[in-house]
């Protein structure tokens, strides 16, 4: 019995697991990686796993959508705020991935490559 | 409601309006005049703010009139009006003196989107300054972030475009553990605004989640900040920037950062963690430490004079960190001073280095040898600035670094230890300047410089201005000294 509601408790962290999961993975693409272009996608992943975090968050158990249904009627919502945070982050990762690969194409351009090694190479005479 | 009470958001309103509309202007010097008259029009409203804050303690101010816990609140005190002065001060000096610079190095058909960046730059940097609402604080930080790195890759060397990536990957882990400690905060109160966080984290029973967000946020904050062990993307950042850009980051962006931590750290969590001013202090003191003998080390055997300034930058941090470390009223205080000091001082130096490199289209250390009968009154500037880095008395550096002796001499035996790291940072400060003062007086030029003469007058004006008013505030420093110390003790009034 115990064991089974120790289960439950974990899995009812599932959300949580994965974001963990999801963040490390992203942190690792960004640390391994040497070309540009994997590196960047690492930081997204990265930035989409905090947006799991803001989303589990706001569920608010049996609650609905937070749309007002019959008036007068009793309903659990789940809280939308973290929603609305949530979608300025997006954007804001849009906008990041963005400009990072614009840099990266100006750095094909100048460089001849997005690869960390054969950069560095070429910045140290 | 007059246009007084309004001031606070025009602070961030007027420059975020103005931005799109110099990108619109094509005229020649139109988008330069433009963003110069509204940055000293952003100037004059926070020295304005700061005589309301000093006379009349904290502005506040609802956005869209919603109260303050639902909406989103503005809030100035001492510390925030003092950012918001050095923001837009070093702002406006920084597009006077980049002038010409800016035209040789970013180039004239690329101007106009560049000032506009510039402008959205000095918004975020501000909204973080004046926003009370920890979610805001990420929405400006990104908005100054995104803007900043298009700043510095505007610069001429194609190495500004790989600092720029190290920049953007390492700036949005920042403010991405950032946003993940503010959701967990917002996870166990349910509240985005500071005041109100600090109150119902008192009802709050298990911490666990609350300390786990306070090391995201001292981490994530750290990056932006470029505390040591976390500044290896700012040295090339501020070397292959355009000239005008470094003078503006090297003063405000790492210590608006810093102030953010010191306002999360001091406002929302010391009160409620029990013992988390002493792991604050724990934490940062040695990290401060290691910054300043480390940063100058690098310094002092740094080739490029723009990247020995951006590790004497690590370092000087460093001394603000260990300011606030102190947890104590007068550490604080020296800290808080010393971002002030700082801004002023290091926006000098990276003047006087452009003023070099707009003539000699070179940084490197070897070509300075000889400089100074070619332009003696940029290098005078840089000699000024330089021993008032160092904190030689009747400069600004002197007052700071005062004030953070006479804290480590309160702090027991760790402070001895502080107190000699303190002087040995001066000491090696004196070395790394004096390494370009010898070469630019007493060194036969190595290059051809006859074809060198002083920069122009209208970079010398800023630059001497910023110069008499690193040695103004040394003499007098009771203007900064006022705003540290209201700044301290309301910091303060939150621990107990």
């Amino acid at each position: 019995m115990t064991e089974m509601s120790e289960f439950a408790e974990l899995f009812g962290l599932f959300n949580y697991w994965v974001f963990i999961v999801l963040l490390l993975i992203g942190l690792y693409t960004i640390i391994a990686k040497s070309n540009y272009i994997k590196r960047l996608i690492g930081l997204n992943v990265f930035q989409s796993a905090v947006f799991l975090l803001y989303i589990s968050m706001d569920k608010v158990e049996g609650g609905t959508a937070p749309i007002i249904l019959d008036a007068g009627a009793d309903q659990i919502f789940s809280n939308p705020l973290p929603q609305v945070l949530i979608l300025t982050a997006i954007v804001v990762g849009i906008a990041t991935t963005a400009l990072g690969l614009a840099i990266v194409v100006r750095i094909r351009e100048q460089f001849g490559s997005i690869e960390e090694q054969d950069i560095l190479e070429m910045e140290t005479p | 409601m007059s246009f007084a009470n309004h001031v606070i958001i025009f602070l961030v309103a007027v420059p975020l309006a103005v931005a799109p509309v110099i990108s619109l202007l094509r005229v020649r010097h139109l988008p330069w005049l433009m963003a110069c008259i509204t940055s000293l029009f952003v100037f004059v409203l926070s020295i304005q703010l700061t005589q309301s804050v000093l006379h009349s303690g904290d502005v506040t101010y609802a956005l869209g009139s919603w109260p303050a816990p639902y909406g989103i609140e503005l809030r100035a005190g001492a510390l925030t009006a003092m950012m918001t002065v050095i923001v837009s001060g070093v702002s406006t000096m920084a597009l006077w003196f980049g002038r010409y610079g800016i035209y040789v190095e970013v180039g004239e058909q690329r101007a106009h989107y560049f000032y506009a960046a510039w402008m959205l730059v000095l918004a975020g940097l501000l909204g973080i300054a004046v926003t009370g609402d920890a979610f805001n604080v990420f929405v400006f930080m990104e908005i100054s972030s995104l803007a900043t790195y298009v700043l510095i890759a505007g610069g001429p060397d194609r190495r500004a475009l790989t600092a720029v990536l190290k920049y953007l990957i390492m700036g949005t882990i920042g403010a991405t553990f950032y946003l993940i400690g503010v959701g967990l905060v917002y996870m166990m109160t349910g509240t985005l605004n500071f005041a109100d966080m600090e109150i119902r984290l008192a009802d709050v029973e298990n911490l666990r989640p609350v300390l786990v967000a306070a090391g995201f946020i001292t981490v994530g904050l750290a990056l932006k900040a470029a505390i040591f062990p976390l500044h290896v993307w700012m040295p090339n950042a501020y070397t292959y920037a355009p000239s005008a850009v470094a003078v503006f980051l090297s003063a405000c962006s790492t210590k608006i950062a810093l102030f953010i931590l010191l306002k999360f750290d001091f406002f929302v969590f010391q009160k409620n963690l029990a013992g988390h001013d002493v792991q604050f202090s724990w934490f940062l003191m040695p990290l401060a430490a290691i910054a300043i003998i480390f940063g100058s080390a690098v310094a002092i055997n740094e080739n490029n004079i723009k990247r020995l300034l951006g590790y004497s930058s690590v370092a000087q941090l460093g001394y603000i960190l260990m300011g606030a470390s102190f947890v104590t009223y007068l550490g604080l205080s020296g800290g808080i001073l010393h971002i002030f000091n700082h801004a002023l001082i290091k926006a000098t130096l990276f003047m006087a280095v452009a003023c070099v490199f707009y003539r000699v289209r070179s940084a490197e250390l070897k070509d300075f040898a000889g400089i100074a009968q070619k332009m003696p009154w940029t290098m005078a500037a840089f000699v000024l600035a330089g021993v008032a880095l160092i904190g030689v008395p009747f400069t600004a550096g002197f007052t700071s670094k005062w004030l953070l002796i006479k804290a480590a001499l309160e702090a027991g035996v760790v402070g001895y230890l502080l107190l000699a790291v303190v002087l040995i940072g001066s000491l090696m400060a004196l070395v790394y300047v004096w390494k370009v003062v010898e070469l630019a007086y007493f060194k036969p030029a190595t290059a051809d410089l006859s074809r060198v003469s002083e920069a122009p007058l209208m970079m010398r004006i800023p630059l001497w201005i910023m110069v008499l008013m690193t040695l103004y505030f040394g003499i007098d420093p009771s203007y900064p000294v006022r705003l540290a110390n209201a700044a301290a003790v309301s910091l303060l009034g939150h621990l107990s």
